[in-house]
């Protein structure tokens, strides 16, 4: 049916010992309704959802739980009907081992779906536009199922042309069963969801690569896949890490992906066959994705075997389901002996991206004996995919010498695990390229830090010696107004018509403060800006304007409004550019903090416009209505002013 | 650094597995070597491995350590392989001695298994060679199972370059009836048995292929120059192959991966600099062999060849791809 494809082959990698029989005996199991599922708000990569639901609320099946929020996210949906008991932290799957918001459901046992899907399914897709499919997959809460889970509804909006999915069903680690299972089973639903992938991408062509190991799956899918020319199933060598995204675009197409770059940027996009699956259910019969195949394995379970659970289910459930224990587990794993991550306990619940609950015993595991001296024998570099130098990369690593690390492009690694096992040293290499890894990334967020606080702080030094500038000048003025006067005989006139109000010493009352703050900047306002007439009247005027402003500045001072340094700078860095007008300093008794917020930055407009004016204004009057108009900015901006 | 987090698996290679498979691929040359050159390679051997386990047992203790690496098989492979590059007949102390700079300087001074800069057998063989210079070139000629006490006798390239110091040809010189041709060739069935075991080495994934390859290539290409330009004044490229301590050092010495260039280009170019380096000492210097010398400059030159030959990391395009 189709041409041949010229397989290519990626360097390094091993032949493992795969394990997958264990837990392919059967069928794939439908796993039961479990007492409780706990609903992670964030089960992808990106923002965690937003829930929507409360505590006590009755929900049906296939309710959206959460809400994705941002560009990055994907919605939580209730994977059976039942009553919402709380939202609170819970331990969840994650390398950290953290705790992170749930939404804690409680089935009803009556499994009642919603009466109709939240969007109109589309069965024949082939009609709709792909911007109607994509929207679907994003409401439908599809992620990458293959273990990464990130959110499918972008990995359809490509933004460029794609010449080719690729299915990525090599499902190289050992022990994990669910997607040769899956394929095996829902073929034709792979295959349909591959055309609704395709018609999103506007694609051509998609290659489906599976092991060599896995013959039904691949004789599955070739079969559903034969009425349509444009998918190809790929046979491929089972060699770990064929299944890394990297390394099976190299098996397929002889191609690498840039480094730092995407699969995008060769024009390639790949999906896992369960996230595929999902986004045909979600399009063509409106199912929001609740549910995932499972592989519960590992030589401590007693009956290892593949289950179709729902999200949320805990594992524990799931270890009951497959006869339990055989032997106590020296360790869980959720996903592959090779690149997953311990769990802390089984009540951690089933994610979009859990793959596989591995129980493993201690036998089954790397010893934790103390490593031995890197004796140099190079075996890491033979037989690493990315063709790293991982020794050097070590040494480095073990030195904290991470630019050294990062020029021998550490970031590249992918973190297969191949070096670790292969070192005779037994020096768990990859640990210590996360290690290098976590502290470059601390190095920058630091940097960037630091980078922030001297912008601030540069900012802040030139105002002072602005401000200090300016008053400089005041003085030199007034004594040349006094001087002007003495000259002429007439007797001073310095006490200052607009007497703004003076706060009184033991002031706490916010309300009496914000007030002061309003008087102030009336008076100061009173002050400015008018354009100062140096030669009709004399110096007077700007001495009385002068003392006023800077009572009107201490009266302001007297209520502070820290915290706002940044918008502070933001005004300072703003402060050079075109003007606007001049807007009278905003109410202070703002507690909408969306009006506090267009009022800080019609201050800060202010502030620009009066640094701003044109050269014939008096210079003095200008910068105070600067310095004013940033007060008020600052007064708005901070948030706890005003009516707290 | 405990590992709790990926990958779990069991790691099956070992330190000592890989040591105990370089002295189990050195039996076949230890078998001919001994039954060529008698008792006394054994007498080497014995006295070599135990004052290399003595030695290192030794310097641990001084550095504090834990004795668990004697048990990593590294001391005594630097044992077995001085005495391997030792004539049979040596005063019984002088492995002793050999060794004790072997491991003691060579490896124990700069930190132990892992950051020696040298390979440390080659280090105590030197040190004997330029100490003791006539015992360490005082061979016997090869013959089956000769007694101990035979006559000491110039090797092959002791002999060659010798009377090429008289102005005579090499037709002359291998035409001879002095000249015995079961001196070439019992040294070359020593090398032929440590060919043996390199090719199973190769084989099991002991050593890779780079490092031998690049050192006899590099001597070859070298050798079939000269050679080819005149061939009486210079050995042909398979009596430099066959002679000495080419084999030996091409997969057992110069293989010693932590004194090596440890980048796939840059063991080959590290191979092909023992290999050049053993030719021109052989042919222009004043030492009959020279794989050790060779060995102990390339080993200078490896970390430079490390930072110039680095692999092009995946999705790194190369030069000619960016054009």
């Amino acid at each position: 049916m189709n041409a041949p494809l010229r397989i290519h082959r990626f360097p390094g990698g091993l032949h493992l010992d795969e394990r997958k029989s264990m837990s392919t005996g059967q069928p794939i199991a439908i796993a039961p309704l479990p007492p409780q599922l706990i609903l992670p708000l964030s089960q992808h990569i990106g923002a965690a959802a937003k829930p929507c639901v409360a505590p006590g609320d009755k929900v049906l099946r296939g309710q959206t739980l959460a809400e994705p929020q941002g560009a990055v996210s994907a919605p939580v949906h209730a994977p059976t009907s039942g009553t919402i008991e709380t939202i609170d932290m819970r331990v969840v799957p994650h390398p950290s081992g953290l705790m992170a918001p749930c939404i804690v459901l409680v089935p009803d046992g009556e499994n009642r779906p919603l009466p109709a899907p939240e969007w109109t399914p589309i069965p024949d897709f082939t009609a709709a536009a792909p911007a109607q499919l994509r929207d679907i997959v994003r409401r439908a809460g599809i992620v990458g199922l293959g273990g990464a889970g990130f959110p499918a509804a972008i990995k359809l909006t490509p933004g460029r042309a794609v010449d080719t999915l690729i299915i990525n069903g090599a499902e190289c680690e050992p022990y994990i069963s669910c997607d040769q299972m899956l394929m095996q089973t829902d073929a034709a639903e792979i295959v349909l969801g591959i055309q609704v992938a395709l018609h999103a991408l506007e694609a051509p062509r998609c290659l489906i690569g599976i092991e060599d190991n896995k013959p039904d799956a691949i004789r599955a899918l070739t079969d559903a896949a034969r009425q349509d020319p444009r998918i190809h199933v790929v046979v491929v060598p089972t060699r770990y890490p064929q299944g890394g995204e990297k390394q099976l675009i190299q098996t397929l197409t002889g191609r690498e992906v840039p480094s730092e770059g995407l699969p995008l940027d060769l024009g390639i996009v790949c999906h896992n066959p369960g996230t595929v699956r999902a986004i045909g259910q979600a399009v063509t019969r409106g199912e929001p994705l609740i549910e995932r195949v499972v592989t519960v394995t590992g030589e401590a379970i007693a009956a290892p075997g593949n289950f179709r659970v729902r999200l949320g289910t805990p594992m524990q459930f799931l270890v009951d389901l497959a006869g339990g224990f055989r032997e106590a587990p020296a360790r869980l794993l959720m996903g592959g002996p090779m690149m997953g991550f311990r769990l802390p306990d089984l009540s951690v619940p089933v994610v979009k991206a859990s793959n596989c609950l591995l129980a493993l015993p201690a036998e089954q595991l790397r010893d934790t004996a103390a490593a031995q001296p890197c004796i140099r024998c190079g075996e890491c570099a033979t037989v690493c995919p990315a063709q790293l130098l991982p020794q050097q990369l070590y040494w480095h690593a073990r030195a904290r010498e991470f630019e050294q690390a990062e020029a021998l492009n550490l970031f590249d690694c992918i973190e297969c695990g191949c070096c670790a096992l292969v070192c005779p040293s037994h020096i768990p290499l990859v640990q210590y390229y996360r290690f290098a890894k976590t502290e470059i990334w601390a190095a920058e967020a630091d940097k960037r830090q630091a980078d922030a606080a001297r912008l601030r702080h540069e900012a802040r030094q030139a105002r002072l010696e602005r401000e200090e500038a300016e008053k400089e000048a005041a003085r030199a003025r007034r004594k040349a107004a006094l001087s002007a006067r003495k000259g002429s005989d007439t007797p001073p006139a310095v006490t200052p018509t607009p007497t703004p109000a003076t706060p009184s010493a033991g002031e706490e009352d916010p309300v009496a403060k914000a007030l002061a703050r309003a008087q102030a900047r009336k008076a100061a306002g009173a002050a400015v800006p008018q354009p100062a007439s140096v030669d009709t009247d004399g110096g007077e005027d700007a001495v009385t304007r002068a003392l006023a402003a800077a009572k009107a500045r201490k009266a302001a001072n007297a209520a502070p409004a820290d915290g706002a340094t940044v918008d502070d700078a933001a005004a300072e860095a703003q402060a050079g550019s075109p003007a606007g007008d001049f807007t009278p300093a905003p109410e202070s008794r703002e507690d909408d903090p969306v009006a506090r917020a267009l009022a800080a930055a019609k201050a800060r407009k202010a502030a620009k416009a009066a640094a701003a004016t044109p050269e014939d204004e008096d210079p003095v009057a200008r910068a105070l209505a600067a310095a004013q108009a940033r007060k008020a900015a600052k007064a708005a901006a901070a948030p706890d002013e005003g009516m707290s | 650094m405990s590992s709790l987090s990926s990958p779990h698996l069991p790691v099956t290679p070992t330190v000592d597995r890989v040591m105990r498979r370089v002295l189990l691929a050195l039996v076949p040359g230890i078998v001919v070597f001994t039954l060529l050159f008698g008792w006394g390679v054994l007498r080497n051997l014995a006295l070599a491995a135990v004052g290399a386990l003595l030695v290192e047992a030794l310097a641990l203790k001084l550095r504090g350590r834990d004795l668990a690496p004697l048990r990593d098989g590294s001391a005594l492979l630097t044992g077995v392989l001085l005495a391997l590059a030792l004539p049979p007949n040596l005063p019984w102390w002088m492995p002793l001695v050999g060794v004790l700079f072997a491991v003691g300087l060579g490896k124990h001074s700069y930190g132990g298994l892992g950051y020696n800069p040298f390979n440390p057998a080659m280090v105590g063989y030197v040190v004997l060679l330029v100490s003791f210079p006539v015992a360490m070139t005082a061979w016997t000629a090869p013959a089956l199972l000769v007694p101990a006490d035979a006559l000491s006798q110039a090797t092959a390239l002791d002999h060659v370059r010798t009377e090429l110091t008289q102005s005579r040809t090499l037709s002359e010189i291998f035409a001879e009836p002095g000249y015995s041709l079961g001196l070439t060739r019992g040294w070359a069935l020593v090398s032929l048995a440590y060919l043996l075991g390199g090719l199973w080495m190769l084989r099991q994934r002991t050593i890779r292929w780079q490092i031998p390859v690049g050192m006899l290539g590099g001597m070859g290409l070298i050798a079939l120059v000269f050679w080819g330009l005149d061939p009486d004044r210079y050995a042909s490229p398979l009596f430099h192959w066959t002679a000495g301590a080419t084999v030996l050092g091409a997969f057992f010495i110069a293989t010693d991966p932590v004194s090596a260039a440890t980048t796939p280009r840059g063991r080959l170019l590290f191979g092909a600099g023992i290999g050049v380096l053993t030719y021109v000492i052989r042919t222009w210097g004043g030492y009959p062999d020279a794989v050790a010398f060779a060995v102990l400059l390339m080993n200078l030159c490896a970390p430079t060849i490390d930072r110039y030959t680095p692999t092009r990391v995946y999705g790194t395009r190369t030069r000619q791809e960016r054009s």
